[in-house]
């Protein structure tokens, strides 16, 4: 029987199998940030242990910077960038400090650099490493146990999850994004429709998505639960990657594609799951609760706790809506919000960009409205296109690069009761700040939303 | 890590689901350098709720928590396992737990028990009724107890034994350094470095 596309990376990788026992997996790029490391460096120290192939490893400082120039004023954020800048030099890993042309978030940095190529494996200290799978490599995040293991080792144990096919069926119509396709499918399966899951999204759909729209789905693979997320690589692909810094060149270029060409699922491979979904039904799609799998189409309204057969969803659904201050009924398109967010691992590259800034360009913006390049490259690569220039003049506020207001990390955050719309991943309570509330949208969305102040669709305009 | 083989104590019942880790430690935890003192951020925000159940001196000291499904879903974050640990949690039972989460609890010495929802409310139940009621995690029999309840969970065998014994994942797989160098031997050429 064929094998599909996650059976055959994973087999690529194993360096040991023993009945029993998880496989033993090496790990081809290890991703760090300042988060999640500093404590699996600490172990390294104690039990007297080195990084195996610091070659393969690579740190950029992300979650906590500010995205205005100067200092990180918050004294403990700094001292956990401090600590990374230490542990980096001293176990003599390449680091992308605040300030370097090459900083970025983490998953938009290894695809920028070519690092991210098909049929690797790559890990990191954050659940977004999913992102990477766009290009037909295994990509899944971990804790910081495992951060430690593959410093140490450049392996993880780990069984194999199971197979899933996400078929999306159609076209997606026109104004329809990659974000509105992986907001939808979470909302079909669930926040734990993918647990257990290697997902491979398939069909005519995924194939006409740019790299960067791949990314963003495979990207939110973890908020349907599933471990990792990915999609055959191929000609668009292999277009992205050709002449990136760390991409093979000359005769290693044509041996890796070809390579690369075999790395899909076979026709007679069998999945253990298969989610069929339809591209042409799809709108713009928008959260109203406060889990990713609480969306809706932007042109419905806030459900009703009712409408919700399983009681542990009706009770999930009245607790959001108490959260969000949202009534049931309510349409989608009258909520007010505070804040726009453009941004993060989910929705901060340059077609994202493009995409706002073709909304806004001679619009002005009536909410606050922050525009983050997800990497001091996406941010060059932008002003040099001019679009900074679109921004401002519309009123949006245009930064450094950094995870910004995904999370509560760093200065930009929302209040109490404050509303955005969000091209991030995660409406959790407080995601965005103590007591914020964040309606996740794509680009397009929130550029519309930032010119009416209430979730606007670009057509509405 | 601490060995785990068989514990018994109280429970909190968590009636939520979708227990993301950011509910577990919020963001703003996650900047200490440190692997101590996240006690006091476990569930930071609810627990300003004074009605939150963390907040019942009824359960104080109690030692399992049982939540409702997909618990611990979201990020990464191995702070969300600390913060339970260090609060006093030897054992989070709910029906679906984050895929992430559930490792990262294994790894410290956390047991994650999987059972059906109906007997993960009966336990919720039962600790409601009465915040004295004891259940009993017995790892070496796979097997939940709490008075006429005997509930029986999946584990592989290979996380049993480690859980069991303690042991440190990183020392077990430097056995196989042979191994490992023997693979790094035959990779395919063209796999950059980032150096």
């Amino acid at each position: 029987m064929g094998r599909t596309l996650a059976e055959k990376v994973w087999e690529q990788h194993v360096v040991r199998r023993a009945d029993g026992e998880p496989d033993l997996l090496y790990i081809d790029l290890h991703l760090i940030h300042e988060v999640t490391s500093p404590q699996a460096f600490d172990g390294l120290r104690m039990a007297g242990r080195t990084v195996r192939r610091p070659d393969l490893t690579i740190a950029t400082e992300d979650h906590n910077v500010p995205t205005v120039l100067g200092p990180i004023s918050d004294p403990v954020s700094r001292t956990q960038v401090e600590t990374l800048r230490k542990n980096a030099a001293e176990f003599g890993i390449r680091l992308h400090p605040m300030g370097d042309a090459g900083q970025g978030v983490v998953h938009i940095i290894g695809p920028q650099f070519g690092l991210t190529q098909p049929g690797m494996t790559i890990v990191c200290g954050d659940s977004h490493t999913s992102t990477h799978g766009a290009f037909g490599a295994i990509a899944f995040g971990i804790g910081t146990s495992e951060v430690e293991h593959v410093l140490a080792t450049q392996t993880l144990p780990a069984y194999r999850p199971k197979t899933m096919a996400i078929e999306v069926k159609g076209e997606l119509p026109v104004g329809v994004t990659a974000k509105d396709l992986i907001l939808a499918i979470i909302a079909k399966i669930g926040t734990g429709g993918g647990q257990g899951y290697i997902v491979e999204y398939r069909g005519e759909a995924v194939r006409k998505l740019s790299m960067e729209g791949r990314m963003t789905v495979c990207n939110m693979s973890i908020e349907a639960g599933a471990r990792a997320g990915m999609i055959a690589p191929d000609e668009t692909t292999f277009e992205y990657l050709r002449g990136r810094p760390h991409a093979p060149t000359g005769e290693a270029w044509d041996r890796a594609v070809e390579y690369w060409k075999t790395l899909r699922t076979d026709d007679d491979a069998e999945f253990d799951k298969v989610v069929e979904i339809d591209a042409s039904a799809l709108t713009p799609f928008v959260t109203w609760g406060t889990n990713p799998g609480q969306g809706a189409p932007l042109g419905s309204a806030v459900p009703s706790p009712e409408q919700f057969a399983d009681p542990v969803e009706r009770a999930a659904a009245e607790r959001a809506l108490e959260y969000m201050g949202l009534a049931a009924g309510t349409p989608l398109r009258d909520i007010q919000v505070d804040t726009v967010f453009v941004g993060s691992c989910t929705n901060g590259r340059i077609e994202d960009l493009r995409a706002a800034a073709e909304i806004l360009r001679g619009r002005k913006v009536v909410t606050r409205t922050l525009i983050v390049p997800g990497s001091m490259g996406v941010k060059k690569a932008a002003e040099e296109e001019g679009l900074h220039e679109v921004f401002k003049a519309a009123g949006a506020e245009w930064r450094e690069a950094g995870c910004s207001m995904c999370l509560g990390m760093n200065p930009d955050t929302l209040k109490p009761g404050e509303r955005s719309a969000s091209t991030s991943n995660r409406n959790f309570e407080g995601r965005q700040g103590k007591g914020g509330r964040t309606h996740l949208v794509s680009p397009q969305v929130a550029a519309a939303t930032a010119v009416t102040g209430r979730l606007t669709a670009p057509a509405d305009l | 890590m601490d060995a785990f083989t068989t514990h018994t104590g109280r429970a909190v019942p968590l009636r939520r689901s979708n227990v993301d880790t950011d509910q577990i430690i919020p963001a703003v935890w996650l900047k200490q350098v440190s692997r101590t003192g996240f006690e006091k951020g476990l569930f930071a925000a609810w627990r300003e709720d004074p009605s939150f159940v963390l907040n019942d001196p009824a359960y104080e000291g109690a030692s399992i928590l049982v939540s409702g499904p997909d618990f611990g879903t979201g990020s990464s974050r191995e702070h969300a396992v600390w913060a339970l640990q260090q609060y006093g949690f030897r054992v989070v039972i709910a029906s679906r737990f984050g895929d992430i989460f559930r490792n990262n609890s294994t790894k410290m010495g956390l047991l994650p028990v999987v059972l059906p929802e109906d007997v993960v409310e009966r336990l919720q139940d039962a600790a409601e009724a009465d915040p004295k009621t004891e259940i009993t995690v017995d790892l070496m029999e796979r097997q939940v107890r709490s008075g006429d309840l005997v509930a029986s969970f999946e584990i592989d065998d290979y996380t049993r034994w480690r859980l069991m014994e303690g042991l440190d994942d990183i020392g077990l797989t430097l056995r196989h350094a042979d191994a490992i160098e023997e693979y790094e031997n035959g990779r395919q050429p063209w796999l950059p470095t980032t150096v």
